[in-house]
């Protein structure tokens, strides 16, 4: 006596997907996009903006002193360390161990820290303030909508 | 090669040139450059859970604070003196080591970093006059760009830069740069080196080579090559070879993988019940997958381990670990901190006080060479942890994590004096005045 034994066999339905990068047009579809031969890289604006990765900063502004420098509060800063510090331009110097964004200025052989707004005046580096530049302000990202 | 029995040491300066480049107090420095107001000041940095002082500066040294010590103790004299106290900020001293390193690349194809604030640096074909130049200049350069003071040593080889850059921190009238390739510079460099601060030479050696009157290193080359050799074997010998300015130790370029990968702490306040340990080993099981994942590594086996507090031995004491094979090698934190559960609640018994935990990942192999039989699903757990870690990355450690590490963790790792991540969160860059 035998029982009748039943099998189903059941198919793996695979929904697994082969993703091969290998061509960017694949040759049956038609016309290939003219465009394949010059793709280029994304614009890296990492690059564009930090020269020197291991001396780059960012830092936020707070305050309106730099406002005619088109730095206003919130404002992201990159600063560049590397970069000599020259006359006119926008760094960030300690005075008395306090961060500040300000312009250099060389006048007669004094040195001021110059704001962007006339309703602060512009501060003469003095010896006891320990003063020294923190790092260069090369660049302002500065948004725009609020 | 000339150097036979009696080592001559006319050619000296002929011979190759090893830097090391140190940084000074680095926590402390790191946290001076965000907070320049420290300048000139004392300060410590607590170890992990702000237990004991892993870093002064040169200030706080000079007020008799001692290296190691814990914190509790060191309190009188650190409120006396109102030296700064900082909480250890990894992501701070890993960001500020990665740009110190990758600078000092651009002045040597060979670098070896050794160490979070110390490499090696091959600097051959300089001639003599010319290594104190281009070494200030790092100096300089380093102090400017990323606002770290270092101190470099240079020999002819790494046993002899490390005496040289010990010497330039202890020395200011060096600036910065001690450079040991004539044989008078060495001898009288090895001559104000005390044994035990020479590199190998442990407390205990010390104290052996002191009873026999060797205090110095320069006593240790003169003394009989084979006394060494039959006192201190190898190693002692290859000691006595460095100093001599005989290379034994190379460069190591190449990182070689790692082995094994271990995430354990010591808790903030000791815990008992099986839920806070749950909620720290899953801590730890992902943060250690997360570590083997950016090194494109994954692990063959594991090992979880608690123990309770050893020093309070007023308390019952338990401690145990256990091993644990993975079903296949893998760098997914999903299946890890599964493992590494039901391993802990195999080991953990009730009625004791746990004060730490870790994890070990064992075996590490790469993971683009290593299949496992039952690996089939690879793909859909590497594309989950890849999200997963850009996510992280993105809006900060641990904005998605897995469910099982709890929210309050009353075990968390007291870090009471933290300053900001300043340089690797968007959150908490630092806000300047203007």
């Amino acid at each position: 006596m035998f029982k009748e034994k039943k099998i189903e066999i059941y198919q793996n339905k695979s929904k697994k997907q082969i993703i091969t990068t290998f061509f960017q047009d694949s040759v049956s579809a038609g016309f290939p996009s003219p465009a394949t031969d010059y793709m280029e890289n994304k614009l890296d604006l990492n690059e564009y903006l930090i020269k020197h990765p291991a001396a780059t900063f960012i830092v936020k502004a707070s305050g309106s002193s730099m406002s005619g420098a088109g730095i206003l509060s919130g404002d992201l800063l990159i600063v560049d360390r590397s970069v000599s510090p020259r006359n006119n331009n926008i760094v960030i110097a300690s005075i008395f161990g306090d961060l500040t964004v300000k312009k250099i200025l060389k006048k007669n052989k004094s040195f001021f820290l110059v704001s962007a707004n006339d309703e602060y005046p512009a501060i003469e580096v003095k010896e006891e303030m320990e003063c020294f530049i923190w790092g260069v302000v090369t660049y302002v990202i500065h948004k725009t909508t609020t | 090669m000339l150097y036979t029995k009696q080592l001559p040491n006319n050619h000296y300066s002929l011979k190759k040139s090893i830097a090391l480049i140190d940084c000074n107090s680095f926590y402390a420095s790191c946290e001076r450059i965000f907070n320049p107001k420290l300048m000139g000041k004392p300060i410590v940095v607590l170890s992990n859970n702000d237990g004991c002082i892993i870093t002064r500066s040169s200030e706080a040294k000079s007020l008799g604070i001692k290296m190691g010590e814990p914190y509790f103790k060191a309190k009188k004299i650190i409120e006396k003196n109102k030296i700064k106290v900082f909480s250890s900020n990894y992501s701070l001293y890993g960001d500020i080591s990665q740009r110190v390193m990758e600078t000092l690349v651009k002045f040597s194809p060979e670098v070896e970093i050794y160490s979070i604030d110390e490499a090696f640096l091959s600097l051959n074909g300089f001639e003599n006059y010319e290594l104190n130049t281009y070494c200030s200049h790092i100096v300089e350069k380093i102090k400017k760009w990323i606002g770290i003071p270092v101190s470099i040593g240079v020999g002819s080889t790494k046993t002899l830069s490390k005496i040289a850059n010990n010497l330039a921190k202890k020395n200011e009238d060096y600036q910065g740069v001690c450079i040991l390739k004539e044989w008078l510079d060495v001898k009288n460099g090895l001559a104000r080196t005390p044994i035990g601060d020479v590199w190998g030479i442990g407390r205990r050696l010390s104290m052996f080579l002191r009873s026999y009157k060797i205090n110095n290193a320069l006593d240790f080359i003169n003394t009989d090559k084979g006394w060494i050799r039959k006192n201190m074997g190898v190693v002692g010998e290859k000691i006595y070879l460095e100093l001599h300015g005989i290379s034994c130790l190379e460069l190591d370029l190449m990182p070689t993988n790692k082995k094994n990968c271990c995430v354990s702490r010591s808790f903030g306040k000791s815990v008992n019940k099986l839920i806070d340990l749950e909620e720290s080993v899953t801590n730890y099981s992902s943060r250690a997958a997360q570590k083997i994942r950016e090194e494109g590594l994954v692990a063959h086996s594991m090992n979880v381990f608690i123990l309770t507090n050893y020093f309070n031995r007023r308390e019952k004491q338990y401690s145990n670990s256990i091993k644990l094979q993975l079903p296949y090698p893998t760098n997914d934190s999903l299946q890890i901190v599964k493992n590494a559960l039901l391993g802990l609640k195999k080991i953990y018994r009730k009625g004791y006080n746990y004060k730490k935990a870790g994890v070990i990942l064992n075996e590490l192999s790469k993971s683009s060479i290593t299949k496992g039989l039952l690996d089939y699903k690879r793909d859909v757990s590497e594309s989950i942890m890849k999200s997963m870690d850009l996510i992280n990355s993105r809006y900060g450690n641990s904005t998605l994590k897995i469910a099982s590490e709890g929210v309050e963790n009353k075990w968390k790792i007291k870090r009471e004096k933290l300053t900001p991540s300043y340089t690797t969160n968007f959150k908490d860059i630092i806000r300047v005045k203007c």
